[in-house]
């Protein structure tokens, strides 16, 4: 495919941004918002509620710590591939960007371990304020993961084939903000007891 | 067409080393019984590793200085969100108001069907 034929994302930048960064900076903007305001509702909820530091206590707190070292683990194989693709190695960023994908899924079973104890001790959506919001944050956010994972691979298919090597940053940067969010979520929900 | 290198690659080992020693630091100031310690090792030491995902790892302070402008935008909304809302949810009573008008309903619901009887 020639330069020309390609899409207005790829080559245009108007803004002195490749358009497709361009938007994904948008996008991360617009779920600054959609978790910001999760969080601040469930921090402003916290400290009027001193009591749901009870419910917080049953949360595993070696989880949540297992997990935050897989996506940052993650993230570190992420802008790897990045660094692969400023060079025109397609194929290793593909395999970096597969193991990427391969650490959202190890975050995704551990997160499935821990909801199947939590459920099984009668801890569920409807138990409580910290329950509502737990599930709430820590499903939007593995929404989140599963949704990386899904573009991780999709990228990591043309990145094999040394095409479109520009969108390994783009997924790069959402996994990395994906991440961040777990950053903050660890401590609220794990830690601060 | 391939990707622009817009950065100067940092040593991205380091940094990941960096960020679990913080998480380390984090999960064993956890386990204190100090308040502060506890509090400074969640979220002092979580600011931290964000600063650095997002300095390192998405490279924001190499973009274009807008990026930068519109991320504290939108962090900006989240806290006007959050001091607009926060008194009504944190406080309980406040000149003239007291908060669960409807707990307050009840008994004076019981009371009237008690004085119909």
């Amino acid at each position: 495919m020639s330069a020309s034929a390609k899409p207005i994302s790829n080559t245009r930048s108007v803004t002195g941004i490749p358009t497709a960064r361009l938007i994904t900076w948008w996008v991360i903007a617009s779920e600054i918002v959609i978790f910001g305001g999760l969080l601040a509702s469930y921090i402003m909820h916290r400290i009027a509620h001193p009591e749901w530091a009870e419910s917080a206590s049953h949360t595993l707190t070696w989880a949540g710590a297992l997990n935050t070292f897989v996506l940052l683990t993650s993230s570190l194989f992420a802008v790897l591939a990045h660094k692969a693709a400023d060079a025109h190695d397609g194929p290793k960023a593909a395999k970096l960007l597969r193991l990427t994908a391969l650490g959202g899924l190890i975050f995704l079973c551990i997160k499935g371990y821990e909801w199947t104890l939590d459920i099984r001790e009668g801890f569920v959506l409807s138990s409580g304020g910290f329950w509502s919001f737990y599930y709430t944050l820590a499903g939007l956010h593995g929404l989140h993961v599963l949704a990386g994972m899904i573009i991780l691979l999709i990228v990591a298919a043309d990145a094999a084939k040394n095409q479109e090597l520009q969108r390994v940053e783009c997924i790069g940067l959402y996994w990395h903000f994906v991440d961040i969010v777990w950053i903050f979520l660890f401590p609220l929900l794990y830690i601060a007891r | 067409m391939t990707t622009e290198a817009h950065v100067q690659h940092p040593n991205y080992v380091k940094v990941w080393a960096i960020l679990v020693a913080l998480l380390i630091v984090s999960v064993l100031g956890s386990m204190s019984h100090i308040r502060e310690v506890v509090l400074i090792a969640a979220f002092g030491v979580a600011l931290v590793k964000a600063y650095m995902v997002a300095k390192n790892f998405m490279h924001v302070n190499v973009e274009k200085r807008w990026v930068p402008y519109l991320l504290i935008m939108c962090l900006l909304f989240v806290a006007i969100l959050f001091a607009g809302v926060a008194p009504d949810v944190m406080k309980h009573s406040g000149l003239h108001w007291t908060k669960n008008p409807a707990d307050q309903s009840v008994p004076s619901a019981a009371g009237a069907a008690t004085k119909n009887e």
